[in-house]
């Protein structure tokens, strides 16, 4: 097993049965976000203007608010998924490839905790004037 | 990874002769890493605004009409756009179709019009229609 190219020495091995996983997950997420972005680009750009009354209005409707987190859910965990592509693709060293996936989900994961407070906030609390 | 008989690993980029469809494709990537990047942070940012009353919001509308906030706004638009073109043309790669070399690059040139065509037609509307 250690000698070898490494294509030799996985050769015949099979598949590891969890590679089309992340693949379709990628593409789900893929279709979730153009339905949503599409919805919150054209809901933005159809709004009369952008000021804080405006606003308030636009997010005090729960057609507002339950979209917007699905769009977080969707769009975050799809860029998780890329993201873990890129690096796997293009960081080889073992030791920063593993911080560099640490890093990711943390990011991910805090900066859509955030996203998602600030939603629950607006959508519990109303926007203060 | 170990690699020591030096054998070339993927995705090559060195070898790759440039032209519409490796320009599309690195162009999926690199909007991507900007819309996950720059964009996640303003929609949080927009967000944490919106949450926070009036004031917070002035200042986010403030410094987003401002020319470098006029920068990345664009910028994040082309991104989407490219991204979502691309990702169309993906979709339409999975299922099989779109690989005879004539439609292939036709498609990956779309890409770059519909994306470049969009968010300059989007910014006409936003910043001379309608003011904003």
């Amino acid at each position: 097993m250690a000698s070898g190219t490494q294509l030799g020495q996985v050769r015949g091995l099979g598949s590891a049965k969890h590679g089309a996983e992340h693949w379709i997950k990628h593409r789900y997420t893929a279709v979730a976000n153009l339905v949503l972005m599409l919805w919150l680009v054209i809901s933005l750009v159809l709004l009369p203007n952008y000021s804080f009354a405006t606003m308030q209005l636009w997010l005090s409707q729960p057609m507002t608010i339950v979209p917007l987190a699905l769009l977080i859910l969707s769009v975050f965990s799809h860029f998780k998924m890329g993201l873990q592509v890129f690096i796997e693709d293009y960081v080889h060293d073992e030791g920063l490839k593993f911080a560099s996936l640490f890093a990711l989900t943390a990011y991910t994961w805090g900066l859509g905790a955030f996203a998602l407070f600030y939603l629950a906030k607006i959508a519990f609390t109303g926007t203060p004037n | 990874m170990s690699n020591p008989a030096g054998r070339p690993l993927s995705p090559h980029l060195s070898i790759w002769k440039w032209g519409p469809a490796m320009a599309v494709s690195i162009a999926h990537r690199i909007s991507g890493i900007g819309l996950a990047t720059v964009g996640a942070v303003v929609l949080v940012w927009w967000l944490c605004a919106l949450a926070g009353g009036a004031s917070a919001y002035g200042s986010f509308a403030e410094c987003a009409s401002t020319w470098y906030g006029r920068v990345v706004l664009i910028g994040l638009t082309w991104a989407f756009l490219q991204h979502m073109f691309s990702g169309i043309r993906h979709f339409v790669l999975d299922i099989g179709a779109g690989y005879e070399l004539q439609s292939n690059k036709t498609g990956s040139i779309l890409v770059f019009v519909f994306s470049i065509l969009i968010t300059a037609a989007l910014w006409a509307w936003l910043l001379l229609g309608k003011g904003a």
